[in-house]
Order: C-alpha cells, then sequence, then structure tokens
C-alpha cells in the first residue's frame, strides 16, 4: 500500500472519530445544561479537554454555551472543530476515494457535506442536539460501513490503527479533565459524589449504562477503571490500546508481542503497563499524572506509525500550533 | 412537447430533422422521449443531480474568490449517433492517430518531413510544446500518443469536421462512464429502446493498452497513474480511472528514482513501477529536465525514461501535434504517411505567421474564432460574432505581438441538441469528444462525451464557461 495512501486512510478515521468524541461530550453538557441546577453548568471544561485554551481565547472573550458550542462545533478557524475534522476527513478521503469502497467515500462525502449545510444555518444554535445526534450517528455509520464494506487488509488496519489511537486520547483527556472539576482535592475520593455529575462524565463516554451493569453506585475509583483499564469496554484507554497493537502487529507482519517497528515496542509497552495496572493505585498516585504520561505515550506511539509507515524515513516532528496531533503537510 | 413545439431554427439538429419529425432511426426515442410527464421529466433531472453530488462527481473551479467544487451539470437529453456514421468516425480518427503518431515520431528522429518540405522545420520547432529534450528519444513499439480525444464538431450543412487533436492529457472520458451511468439509473426505459452500444469496457481497454506500452521484457508491468493531486480539477477523473483499473493512483511524492528505476513508496519499503499513465503536462514532469519549480513532477524520472526502464503515456513531447498551427497541416501529415486522403476534414484554418493569412484575419475579425494556438480549456478563444470592440480591439494586439501563436477559423453553427431548459426543451449546441487509445492497433470507445453550451446561444462548450455534458449513444446500427 502507498504510504501516502495508508496515512490519508489513518487520518481519515481519526479526524471523524474525533469529530464524534467532541459531539458527544459537547451534547452531554448541552443537556446537563438544561436541568434545573444549582449552579451554572461549566463550559470551560470542555475547551480543556481540546487542550486548545489559547486558541479560544484568541477569539472569544468568555467562555459562555454558545461560544464554546460554536468553538468546538463550527469554527472554520479551529482545526479541530467538527466542522474542520468533517472537512479534514473528506479531504482524505478524496484522496484515497479509488482504493476505499466507494460506499463508504459517498457516505464521508454526504456527511461532509451536511455538516457543513448546518454550520452555515444562522439558527445552528438554537437546538444543537440534532446537530450533534448528526454526528454521532453519522460516524457509527463510518464505522459499520468500514467494518463491512473494506477489505479487512492494511487500509483497514490502517483504518482501525487511526480510530483506536484517537479514541484512547479522548476518552483519557475526558477523564482527566472532568475528574480535574470534580475532585479538587484527594480526600474527597472514596466519598459519596454528584450523581449527575458525573453520570454526565460516563455518558460523555457513552460508558454510563456500562458502567451501572458492572459496578452499580459511581465511585471515582470504579469509573477509573471502567475507563482506564478494562479489557472489555469498547471506549476505555486498554481496550483501545490492545486493538491498537493488534492491528499494528498486523500491518508489520509481527507475532504477538514482538515488533520490527518502533511503534510496536511502544504500543507493547503501553498494553503490558495497562493491562497490569490497578484503579486504586492510579487514584492514589493521580489520576492527572498518570493520564498525563498516557498522554506522552500516546503521542510517541502516533509519532512512531508516522516515520515507520508514512515518511519511507525518519522525520522530524514538527511541533503543533494546536495541542492534539494534527495531520501534517 | 418535442416533436411538436421544438423548433430547430435553423440549425443542424442532431435530433431532428424539422420541427415534428425525427431523423432516421430516432422515431421510437423521441416518441417515448415526448410521452414523459413534463413535471416527471424535471423531478429526473433533479434526481440526476443529486446522485452527482452525493458521488462527488464534481470538478475544482478556480476563481479569484477561491476555489469551489462544482458537478459538471447533466443534461438527461442523449446526444444520438446513428451506427453507421460513427462507423465512419472510427475509421477517421484511427487514420488521424496513426499518422499524426508516424509525424511525432519523425520529428524528433529524421525530420523526413522537413527534407520533404511538408512542413517547415521551424514552424515545428517553435512550438511551445516541442521538447527538445525528446529528439532521439526511443519510445516503446514507436508510440507516443496512446492516449487522444479528440475534438469534432458539425457544421449548419452536417459535415462533421475535426476541431482540435488533443494528446497531452485530455480528460472527460470519466463523464462518458458516469453519464451512461446516470441515464441508465433515471431513464432506463428510454434507453432500452435505444440498443445502445456499451462503453463500460474502457477502463479494461485502457488497462490492456498500458500492459502493452510496457518496457520490453517486463512481464506483468506495475501500472500507475499519476495526477497532480486533489486540487486538479480532473482529479475525479484519475481516481476513478485507477480504481476501474485496478492500479495505484500516485502524486510525485509517492515516486521515487531509486537505482535507475522508478519507484513507489508503499508501507512495506519501494516497489519498481513499469507503466505511468501521467495525467501532468510535460512541464511538469520532472524538475532535473523542465521546469525546476516544480514540485507535482518526480526528479530524474526523464532519465529512466531515456533508458527504456520505464513507460510514460503520452510520451513526453507528444503535445506538439496539439499545437493549432500543426493542425492545419494534418492532412498534408496524413496524405505524407499514410497516401490516404484524410477521411474527416479539418475546419479550414487561418495562420496569423502567414502574412496573407494575417491580413485576412485581420480584415475579418468580427466573422472569426480567433484562438490561441497552444491553449486549452477554452481559454483566450475570441468568437468575433459576440465579442465586444474592446475584446476585438485586445485580440488585434495580441495577434500583431505573436503571429505564430494565433489562429483564426470561420464561425461554425455549430449542430443543436434538444435540451431540457427551464421553460421545456430548446436547442442547444454542442460538440463531440471521442477517445482512441493507441497500443496493439488503435481502440476507439464507441461513445464520447458531448458537451453542451447549456447558456441559449452560447458556442463555448467548455466545463469552466458554462459547459455540460450529455450521453451520447451510438446506435448499433
Amino acid at each position: 500500500m502507498l504510504s501516502r495512501v495508508a496515512e490519508s486512510i489513518f487520518w481519515m478515521c481519526r479526524y471523524i472519530e474525533r469529530a464524534e468524541n467532541i459531539a458527544r461530550v459537547v451534547n452531554v453538557n448541552w443537556h446537563l445544561a438544561l436541568d434545573d441546577n444549582s449552579s451554572e453548568p461549566q463550559w470551560l471544561p470542555l475547551i480543556s479537554i481540546t487542550a486548545d485554551e489559547a486558541l479560544f481565547a484568541e477569539k472569544y472573550d468568555s467562555a459562555t454555551q454558545a461560544n464554546v458550542i460554536e468553538f468546538l462545533a463550527f469554527d472554520r478557524d479551529y482545526p479541530n472543530s467538527i466542522y474542520c475534522c468533517l472537512k479534514a476527513a473528506r479531504e482524505n478521503a478524496r484522496t484515497v476515494r479509488e482504493i476505499i469502497p466507494t460506499d463508504l467515500w459517498e457516505q464521508v462525502n454526504t456527511f461532509y457535506q451536511q455538516v457543513d449545510a448546518i454550520s452555515k444555518a444562522p439558527d445552528r444554535l438554537v437546538s444543537p442536539r440534532l446537530f450533534f445526534e448528526l454526528v454521532i450517528k453519522e460516524s457509527n455509520e463510518f464505522i459499520g460501513r468500514t467494518l463491512t464494506t473494506m477489505t479487512h487488509d492494511d487500509g483497514w488496519f490502517f483504518c482501525r490503527a487511526g480510530r483506536m489511537l484517537e479514541r484512547a486520547d479522548k476518552t483519557s483527556r475526558i477523564l482527566d479533565v472532568k475528574y480535574f472539576y470534580l475532585l479538587p482535592t484527594a480526600d474527597d475520593v472514596g466519598s459519596q459524589v454528584d450523581n449527575i455529575q458525573w453520570s454526565a462524565l460516563l455518558r460523555s463516554a457513552s460508558a454510563l449504562q456500562a458502567y451501572r451493569q458492572t459496578y452499580g453506585q459511581i465511585l471515582p475509583v470504579n469509573v477509573c477503571h471502567l475507563l482506564l483499564l478494562s479489557n472489555a469496554f469498547p471506549r476505555s484507554v486498554r481496550y483501545c490500546v490492545e486493538s491498537l497493537q493488534f492491528a499494528i502487529a498486523r500491518i508489520a507482519g509481527s507475532y504477538t508481542g514482538e515488533y520490527t517497528y518502533d511503534c510496536e515496542r511502544y504500543c507493547n509497552q503501553l498494553h503490558s503497563q495497562l493491562a497490569c495496572a490497578k484503579a486504586d493505585e492510579v487514584v492514589l498516585a493521580g489520576v492527572h499524572e498518570f493520564v498525563d504520561s498516557l498522554q506522552i505515550k500516546l503521542n510517541r506511539i502516533g509519532g512512531a506509525i508516522s516515520d515507520g509507515f508514512f515518511s519511507g524515513k525518519p522525520l522530524e516532528r514538527r511541533t503543533h500550533r494546536t495541542s492534539m496531533q494534527g495531520q501534517e503537510g | 412537447m418535442l416533436s411538436e413545439l421544438y423548433q430547430t431554427e435553423g440549425f443542424f439538429d442532431e435530433m431532428m430533422e424539422t420541427a415534428g419529425k425525427p431523423r432516421v432511426g430516432m422515431q421510437r426515442i423521441v416518441e417515448q422521449l415526448s410521452a414523459i410527464d413534463r413535471v416527471e421529466l424535471y423531478r429526473r433531472q433533479r434526481e440526476a443531480e443529486t446522485a452527482l453530488h452525493e458521488l462527488g462527481i464534481t470538478f475544482t473551479l478556480k476563481s479569484e474568490d477561491g476555489d469551489t467544487e462544482r458537478i459538471f451539470p447533466f443534461d438527461l437529453i442523449p446526444r444520438i449517433i446513428p451506427g453507421k456514421e460513427w462507423d465512419w468516425i472510427e475509421k477517421g480518427l484511427k487514420q488521424r492517430i496513426a499518422a499524426l503518431n508516424l509525424f511525432i515520431q519523425d520529428v524528433y528522429h529524421d525530420g523526413k518531413i522537413f527534407k520533404d518540405k511538408v512542413v517547415r522545420e521551424s514552424l515545428v520547432k517553435s512550438s511551445v510544446c516541442y521538447r527538445k529534450e525528446c529528439e532521439g528519444l526511443k519510445v516503446p513499439g514507436g508510440i507516443w500518443n496512446h492516449v487522444s480525444g479528440t475534438d469534432l464538431v458539425r457544421d449548419k450543412d452536417g459535415q462533421m469536421y475535426v476541431l482540435e487533436d488533443n494528446m497531452r492529457c485530455p480528460s472527460g472520458v470519466s463523464y462518458v462512464l458516469e453519464n451512461r451511468d446516470l441515464m441508465k439509473r433515471t431513464l432506463p426505459d428510454l434507453f432500452r429502446i435505444g440498443r445502445v452500444r456499451p462503453v463500460e469496457e474502457y477502463p479494461a481497454k485502457l488497462r490492456q493498452m498500458l500492459d502493452f506500452a510496457a518496457p520490453p521484457g517486463c512481464e506483468s508491468p506495475v501500472v500507475v497513474v499519476l495526477t497532480p493531486g486533489i486540487y486538479n480539477s480532473a482529479y475525479y477523473e484519475h481516481s476513478f480511472l485507477a480504481q476501474n483499473m485496478g492500479v495505484e493512483l500516485v502524486e510525485g511524492r509517492d515516486l521515487v528514482v531509486h537505482e535507475g528505476f522508478v519507484k513507489m513508496r508503499t508501507t512495506r519499503g519501494l516497489r519498481r513501477v513499469d507503466v505511468i499513465y501521467r495525467r501532468l503536462d510535460d512541464d511538469f514532469l520532472d524538475p532535473e529536465v523542465f521546469r525546476p519549480d516544480s514540485c507535482l513532477g518526480v526528479p530524474g524520472i526523464m532519465e529512466v525514461y531515456k533508458n527504456g526502464r520505464v513507460t510514460l503515456a503520452n510520451a513526453p513531447g507528444t503535445g506538439v501535434a496539439d499545437d493549432k498551427v500543426i493542425y492545419s497541416y494534418v492532412p498534408d501529415i496524413i496524405r505524407y504517411y499514410l497516401a490516404e486522403e484524410p477521411i474527416i476534414p479539418n475546419v479550414p484554418t487561418y495562420l496569423c505567421e502567414k502574412a496573407d493569412d494575417l491580413k485576412y484575419v485581420l480584415e475579418h475579425l468580427d466573422e472569426l474564432v480567433v484562438k490561441p494556438a497552444n491553449a486549452s480549456g477554452g481559454m483566450g478563444i475570441v468568437v468575433g460574432p459576440h465579442a465586444t470592440k474592446d475584446q476585438l480591439a485586445a485580440v488585434r494586439e495580441a495577434i500583431l505581438a505573436d503571429p505564430r501563436e494565433y489562429i483564426a477559423q470561420p464561425t461554425l453553427s455549430l449542430s443543436r441538441v434538444p435540451t431540457l431548459c427551464d421553460d421545456g426543451f430548446e436547442g442547444r449546441h454542442v460538440d463531440l469528444r471521442p477517445y482512441a487509445l493507441h497500443g496493439d492497433g488503435v481502440y476507439v470507445l464507441p461513445g464520447a462525451l458531448t458537451r453542451v453550451a447549456l447558456k441559449k446561444g452560447s458556442l463555448i462548450v467548455n466545463s469552466s464557461q458554462g459547459g455540460g455534458s450529455k450521453d451520447t449513444w451510438v446506435l448499433a446500427e
């Protein structure tokens, strides 16, 4: 497979996964804002999840609901807005449209056209729920089509690698930020918590139902277990890293646990760490610190995938203007 | 409604001989078409346009406000060519393409045609598409013009003419196939009664021709399509052809010259490439040989090509035959190399580099069509009868500044085809671009791109200037 093609497939999937995650997080917060709460729902944490506070501050003076939704969903200048993610996903799809199934291209194309139309509509902020639901639904449609129409060879594994790397990153950020806002002091760990807010956190990762079925009462330590270490929940970081590890091994042609490329080595290391970690130890040592180091490792894997498969030669990583990994060139 | 109200207005109409009287062999089609309810017809027209958007069949229109992606408008009403007339066109194209290939081979080698004083050497060598770097080049099988798209037009007396030869990177064949697909989707009943020759085997034929063009000794050649990238206006077509041939679509940055061969960068390392169907102009192919500022090409590729280790289709330098000044000599070229009379005539052409012609052209600017000798996409064309005084003054100046680069032709009254307009059927002017492949013999696709000037009265069919297209039916008989 051409390196450029592999890279485009990888990023096409990454951008769509990114859009879906943003849609879910914002949608949950929007629902929360409808409830009669003692305190105003906070919108700033959503910007923190993207770690693009600086870009937000350049253009908007305060983190109001309208500003945050505009920024994260529709902003044509912010490279990680849902609109820009879809635009980038479609551009990538266009460059490989002869490789990917025609059905898949058509879906990405119409997905983008819908997002484009809504993001231009004057009433886009009146009821954004429908928009977010559309993005989530179309993203799932996209995933379904990759699963059922792509040949499960290299292209498919690059697709899966891109999606899983992005999802691991987003799940860990959602946990990190919400955890920080919900539990300002270590003393609160283990005590009864604000059910509404914690439910919202879990819903942001589509994890509330899974949580209820496995653990019942909400305890932060169990939330950390589900989102970071579960080997069965499809949005947990460990699950994603395991899938990533499998995809890269298939691309590289390595046996499980062995490696040819650096990205395999880093991925195997991270997977072992997650497989052997205990949730209460993670909480004791600090969730934020854990996620921080996780992020660094995920970024390193992303860089090594690029070096190993996309460049043909080792390349220097440029610093990105936005904090999220983005596509080069 | 087609048979009663539709007027041919003194033009040659491809479907109707006169008002209410369809041409021979088209009666049933016209009857069936007229039987479709008008509202229903507009609904199907919209359906076809929606399908184009959803399929992402678009081209990029460059403008000062930035590039926009547009669909190439599709008109439901087909353009129909009787089988017998097509057979004549096919014969004429085969003749022309064979002769032009011999001409290109000759001008880069012995130059017999210069010595025999049929075409002036200085005229050929002054063409902007002449490539000195190609002199003495041995091309596999002696084939230069692998793919051509020849523009034909019909004048009001019904005579078909060759208007232009396109052997650089003729585009549009993907629309031939997509239009056919749209036609089958939207008007299946009409299509069925037409008994139309199929066009679907073009990609397979293209692949077969490219395999044939491989460097000698190459058992199962690796073929690729080289595109300038997604911002090129014909990108959709490049990806369409790659997909339907089952080959890789590559950009310049995917290719590298390594150990004397052209190779592509893959996730498993470098892989050798044997045949490149390039949709990139000569100028951009190799920054080491042609334009040094090109970042679309592959440094060193010409060297590999000269060593016979990769095939480029079409061969660099082929564009010399597209020059509209050379065009005027094609009838002589056919007679010279094949000792045959040309089958399809040329449009009479005045060469501004000849003193007599120049004088005539300047005196009749308001009647003639003036064209730059080496532009494409309808750029720079001035249609005298439709031009303003300022436009005529500007073209006069341009001609005088560089007579070699201008030709002029009488303003043809292009034939028309009924077209679905806001107020029902109206006649619109069309041209015809058939596609031919030169490999083991010349293959002419039994179908063509019919471009239609959608603006009332307009003679300019280019997609960048308000043109659309129609499905082109070559009938079995």
